[in-house]
């Protein structure tokens, strides 16, 4: 299916149908991640259970360290 | 002329907001390239006074974007907190600031946010120990705190007002172990200053009372991403940081990151509070990247830079061979590993 992730159109292999699956798709670790599908912010205990749809506007942000 | 004219110029701020301004007292925490970007900032726009802390002392290494410092900073190795000092008070004398060389852990933030009562704390450490303290202070004492960090050409920034917006745990829940760090992924000044855009912009909106942006502000200032999240859903009833039974977590010795020198090894060990995962497949694929052989089993890996060996356990232990300096050792642990 085609998502869009963080503004660009995205093709996601067919195994990758929850937030964690799609997270872990992109080696982002669900800790440091904030997750919103079509403006909707995914509670992080959600993650494994919430499916993604194709054509769905996802937004993900992570957390880094540096200053 | 009024030196801050321009200032007062523009209408959200106007002469009144200005008197505000002039009032207030922000503390800075960390005086590394967010540091010195923020004090620059809010020092020029006529902030009352100014407190900036930080343990570390200026190295060749930190003038490609820590913009206060100068060649004559690095060669006599003086403390940034005390380089900063100078600049600023060059830069505007009218600024009462106070410099402290300090490592910002639990004990000493907590005196300083109670003896100083800052209206803001800005957030420009390099690691989320001391964010996780500075995110517990705030809600203790009541006073808000803007986050911001970089890596790469990345950025992030949030504002947190205690009793209103999420805190940091909200969001996070834990301090994340092994990501990304500007001494491993690299940074480029331009990041630094879109993250200090909006600290600052959030600042100078706090010391006049106008409503902040509430939402988490994101961007890839190479690759002309920029977004907006709204995270006030997030906020959660049970955090032991800003709900309704509160530890403070983080302020608690228990908590912390332990540094500890093994007798007669010449090696600092560093134990993170709870035992769990860490996650080094990113950190190994950058080494490797660089050329740094990692050795690596089951339980640990290790490698060796600055000519010192890491050996980072899976259960979160590190050992920093070649040095009993744990100043040192606690340095070149957040440098490499967040
Ligand atoms: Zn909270």
């Amino acid at each position: 299916m085609y998502c869009i992730i963080n503004g660009e159109t995205i093709h996601l292999p067919a195994h990758v149908r929850t937030v964690a699956q799609l997270l872990h798709h992109f080696h982002i670790h669900k800790k440091i991640a904030i997750v919103e599908i079509n403006m909707h912010i995914v509670p992080k205990e959600d993650y494994e259970h919430t499916a993604i749809a194709d054509g769905d506007r996802i937004e993900i942000v992570h957390f880094v360290g540096g200053g | 002329m009024n030196r801050y004219s321009r200032q007062q110029l523009f209408a959200p701020i106007g002469e009144k907001g200005q008197q505000c301004i002039r009032k207030k007292h922000v503390l800075i925490i960390g005086a590394g390239a967010l540091g010195a970007a923020n004090a620059e900032t809010l020092v020029r726009a006529g902030v009352g006074k100014v407190t900036i802390v930080d343990r570390d002392y200026v190295e060749w290494s930190n003038l490609q974007r820590q913009q206060l410092y100068t060649e004559d900073d690095a060669a006599k190795q003086l403390p940034k907190a005390i380089a900063a000092f100078a600049h600023l008070q060059a830069i505007n004398h009218d600024v009462v600031v106070e410099p402290i060389v300090a490592d910002a852990d639990a004990r000493v933030l907590d005196r300083l946010v109670a003896r100083g009562r800052p209206d803001v704390i800005i957030d420009s450490t390099d690691n989320f120990d001391v964010r996780m303290i500075i995110n517990d202070v705030s809600q203790k004492y009541d006073v808000p705190w803007i986050y911001g960090a970089c890596v790469g050409s990345y950025g992030l920034s949030y504002v947190i007002i205690p009793n209103e917006t999420p805190c940091l745990r909200c969001l996070l829940e834990e301090v994340p172990l092994g990501i990304a760090t500007c001494d491993i992924a690299g940074i480029i000044s331009p990041a630094v200053h879109m993250v200090v855009a909006h600290q600052t912009a959030e600042a100078l909106k706090i010391c006049i009372h106008a409503p902040v942006n509430r939402k988490l502000v994101s961007f890839d200032i190479w690759h002309g991403q920029y977004r907006m999240i709204d995270v006030q859903k997030l906020k959660k009833d049970d955090c032991p940081s800003c709900g309704k039974t509160r530890t403070y977590p983080a302020l608690q010795y228990e908590n912390e990151t332990k540094f500890a020198v093994l007798c007669g090894r010449e090696t600092v060990q560093i134990r993170p509070a709870q035992r769990r995962e860490r996650e080094w497949t990113a950190l190994i694929s950058f080494l490797q990247q660089k050329g740094i052989q990692v050795v690596q089993n089951d339980y640990l890996c290790s490698f060796t830079v600055d000519g010192r060996r890491f050996v980072v356990f899976s259960d979160g232990r590190v050992f920093i061979h070649g040095t009993n300096d744990i100043q040192e050792a606690k340095k070149l642990y957040y440098q490499y590993l967040g």
